[in-house]
């Protein structure tokens, strides 16, 4: 089997699964005030402690989530509330067009159910949003109407990083909460949450090595969105519901030593990655190589195939044993043309026939020697199929 | 071979796949998404393009343990099953929407792609058995479906797999149950897949309008309004509306639908028999006829069989009745028959009467 679909899910590390199979063994809601309670507790506290110092936050801005979706639709949603709240005229909101559906769908729900104006950043063809447009949609009023800017930290389709900084600066210049979704980023590339400047900030577990089910957003001193879960006020009354231990144990190791080795792995990741990339387009000399070929995801490959259909493609590489993804939103089953591609100006058929090919910390040459050999064949034979 | 199985959601066409499977074959099967937006056509458990659909589909793949995707056969089955049948009604014939997806969608558009994909042959849950090319009748004579497949060309045929065509629904169920399919006891799918609600003739209002014209009987007489001669069936007899009754008092029939003056006429029962039926766009599964022959002939879907005689006329095939048949609606298919083997079909396009 060859494994290139890491964005999707990469594999737990051995330190995180036995840090989360101790836990499962033992007893303790970490609310609870007895022994038990306290033993539970220390271990969800010192994880906090590990997390918080991997990213450049302080342990009590890290708020415990059921994983990346949640921890969006946190921030989105709850900001939005808190800001239009202390000011009703506050409804504007500015999100990247190629945000995950998890900011996504949350941004348009609150345009169709909250009232909210949603105005999407635009990126140009390599996938990068411009803080110069950003600085014009907020406008000579001073963005006073805007709840929230919310723009990913790298894209989970095309890789394409984005100058996060710049926008976080940006945000506070005009005291507009800013967020941004690291799921990806943080699985690959060195994430400061207090050097980004940001106010909010999505990580999830999977991706990084640590458990299913498990996330974080990373809260600033100060930014206080609204709940979207009540119940019994745990983590700062923002997320209600039993802390879960056992997964938040298994991601502090992971994170720690996803953290430890981000510069490195960044680098050995881009070196296995280009040399996907440069071997794919030996095999097939018109293939496009979708996103920004320097602010780029370090484990990402994403690649249009003229003339065949992504499904296709998949299955046909399925067959050969080698698992990637249509990188395009799978909605009722029926693969739509992605999103992403289509705000970065691709037409729907370069969109249709693309594949990302997504490497992680198990990938090895032999994964990109197995795509070289199978790519050519299958690409044939999808062009055989056509679009139709 | 490298088959490739659709797979519905339904319980025949899971267990076809697991049959084909566990016959050897290197079996992948295929979810055809028939709609972009799942939720314009049926809702509900019965039709054959639901999200529920799909996730059985797919549940079903898992447990016999083949991959399974999804293909998007929206536009495919758009312009040729669903335009085609509205635009059938509009021409005053009355298609079956189910010959039409075997023949454009399953044995074309589906068929072409998994042979450009590498893929030896389309399996699928009709009852109908098919060896050396030969097509007969499946052995559950109420589930018999080679009256919808009898449109499907030799070549097309050639790349099919009917597994249960020598099995009863009964034991379908059965086996499903034994190989852990949950489907097992799903409701048959009926009814038009495309028509969410079962009400054929608001479909087709919605898509072709109101257009209001006479009803008339035999003798022209107008006896009431039609809003659209398409919303009619030759042999239909329930919803003419017509506010008097006959002379005689009996029930009256739909004899013919005229859309070139939007005409629907209505008459008796012994009005609606034929015995003179010609074909046209003949399919052969057995060699061609080249005079004429003695056989069967099946009307409609489950319909009766008619002895008859059958002659190549042209490009057209001429097919005289031993008895009359009744309500023989243009536009369905005319499948011809050897005891229960196929031996080709065409599209009814004249019926003539009997004279009265």
């Amino acid at each position: 089997m060859t494994y290139l679909d890491h964005a999707a899910t990469t594999p737990m590390l051995p330190e995180a699964v036995e840090a989360m199979t101790a836990e499962l063994g033992r007893l303790g809601n970490p609310s609870s005030l007895h022994a038990v309670g306290r033993r539970a507790r220390r271990i969800v506290e010192e994880s906090r402690e590990i997390i918080a110092g991997a990213f450049d936050a302080r342990p009590s801005e890290v708020i415990f989530t059921g994983g990346g979706t949640e921890a969006d639709n946190l921030a989105v949603k709850g900001i939005f509330w808190a800001r239009r709240a202390a000011d009703p005229a506050r409804v504007r909101v500015l999100a990247g067009a190629v945000e995950h559906h998890a900011v996504l769908d949350a941004v348009q729900w609150l345009a169709d159910h909250e009232g909210a104006q949603v105005e999407w950043i635009p990126v140009d063809g390599l996938g990068r949003v411009d803080p110069a447009a950003v600085r014009e949609m907020i406008g000579p009023g001073g963005g006073d109407d805007i709840a929230l800017i919310t723009v990913m930290w790298a894209n989970n389709e095309v890789g394409t990083v984005q100058p996060v900084a710049e926008l976080a600066a940006l945000a506070r210049e005009h005291g507009i909460p800013f967020h941004t979704d690291a799921v990806q980023a943080a699985a690959q590339l060195p994430v400061a949450f207090a050097g980004s400047g940001a106010h909010a900030l999505t990580l999830s577990g999977h991706k990084l090595g640590g458990p299913l089910g498990v996330g974080v957003l990373l809260l600033a001193k100060g930014t206080d969105p609204v709940p979207v879960l009540h119940g019994g006020g745990q983590e700062r009354d923002v997320r209600s519901g039993t802390l879960d231990t056992p997964a938040i144990a298994g991601l502090a190791a992971a994170v720690e030593i996803t953290a430890s080795r981000w510069e490195e792995q960044a680098r050995s990741l881009s070196a296995l990655r280009d040399e996907l990339i440069a071997r794919v387009m030996a095999a097939v000399p018109d293939a496009v190589l979708n996103g920004d070929p320097v602010h780029r995801l370090p484990g990402n490959a994403h690649l249009s195939f003229p003339g065949c259909e992504g499904d296709a493609l998949l299955m046909l590489l399925d067959a050969r044993g080698i698992e990637c993804s249509t990188g395009s939103a799978c909605s009722a089953g029926v693969a739509q043309p992605s999103h992403v591609l289509l705000a970065m100006g691709a037409g729907p058929e370069r969109a249709r026939g693309s594949l990302r090919f997504s490497l992680g910390h198990t990938s090895t040459e032999a994964d990109v020697a197995a795509l070289a050999e199978a790519i050519g064949p299958v690409v044939e034979r999808a062009r055989r199929a056509g679009l139709s | 071979m490298r088959v490739l199985a659709a797979m519905s959601g339904g319980v025949d066409s899971a267990v076809a796949a697991a049959r084909a499977a566990e016959a050897g074959h290197e079996v992948t099967g295929v979810h055809m998404a028939l709609s972009s937006n799942p939720q314009s056509y049926r809702t509900g458990a019965r039709g054959c393009c639901t999200l529920e659909d799909s996730r059985d589909a797919r549940r079903a793949a898992d447990v016999i343990g083949i991959p399974f995707y999804v293909w998007d056969l929206a536009e495919r089955f758009d312009r040729d099953v669903v335009a085609d049948f509205v635009a059938e009604y509009a021409a005053g014939r009355t298609p079956n929407p189910c010959l039409r997806c075997n023949e454009k969608i399953k044995f074309a558009a589906l068929l072409d792609r998994a042979l450009a994909l590498g893929f030896d042959a389309v399996c699928t849950g009709h009852y109908a058995r098919l060896e050396d090319g030969v097509l007969r009748r499946g052995v559950d004579e109420g589930k018999d479906q080679s009256y919808v497949l009898a449109v499907c060309t030799p070549e097309q045929l050639a790349h099919a797999m009917f597994p249960l065509g020598d099995t009863t629904k009964a034991d379908i169920r059965r086996e499903a149950e034994r190989r852990g399919l949950r489907v097992a006891d799903k409701p048959d799918s009926h009814d038009i897949c495309f028509i969410s609600d079962g009400d054929t003739r608001a479909f087709l209002a919605e898509r072709l309008g109101t257009a209001p014209g006479p009803i008339v009987d035999t003798s022209g007489e107008v006896v009431g309004e039609h809003q659209g001669a398409y919303a009619y069936t030759v042999g239909q007899r329930k919803g003419l509306r017509i506010g008097h009754p006959a002379p005689d008092g009996r029930p009256r029939y739909v004899l013919d639908i005229s859309p070139v003056d939007n005409t629907v006429t209505v008459g008796p029962r012994e009005a609606l028999d034929v015995d003179e039926i010609v074909g046209e766009r003949p399919v052969w599964l057995a060699p061609p006829l080249t005079g004429p022959r003695d056989c069967h002939v099946q009307l409609r879907a489950h319909g009766e069989v008619y002895e008859c005689t059958a002659e190549p006329d042209g490009d057209r095939v001429r097919i005289r009745l031993r008895r009359p048949a009744r309500g023989v609606a243009k536009g369905q298919a005319a499948v011809l028959y050897d005891g229960d083997r196929v031996i080709g079909s065409a599209t009814i396009a004249l019926t003539t009467r009997v004279p009265a």
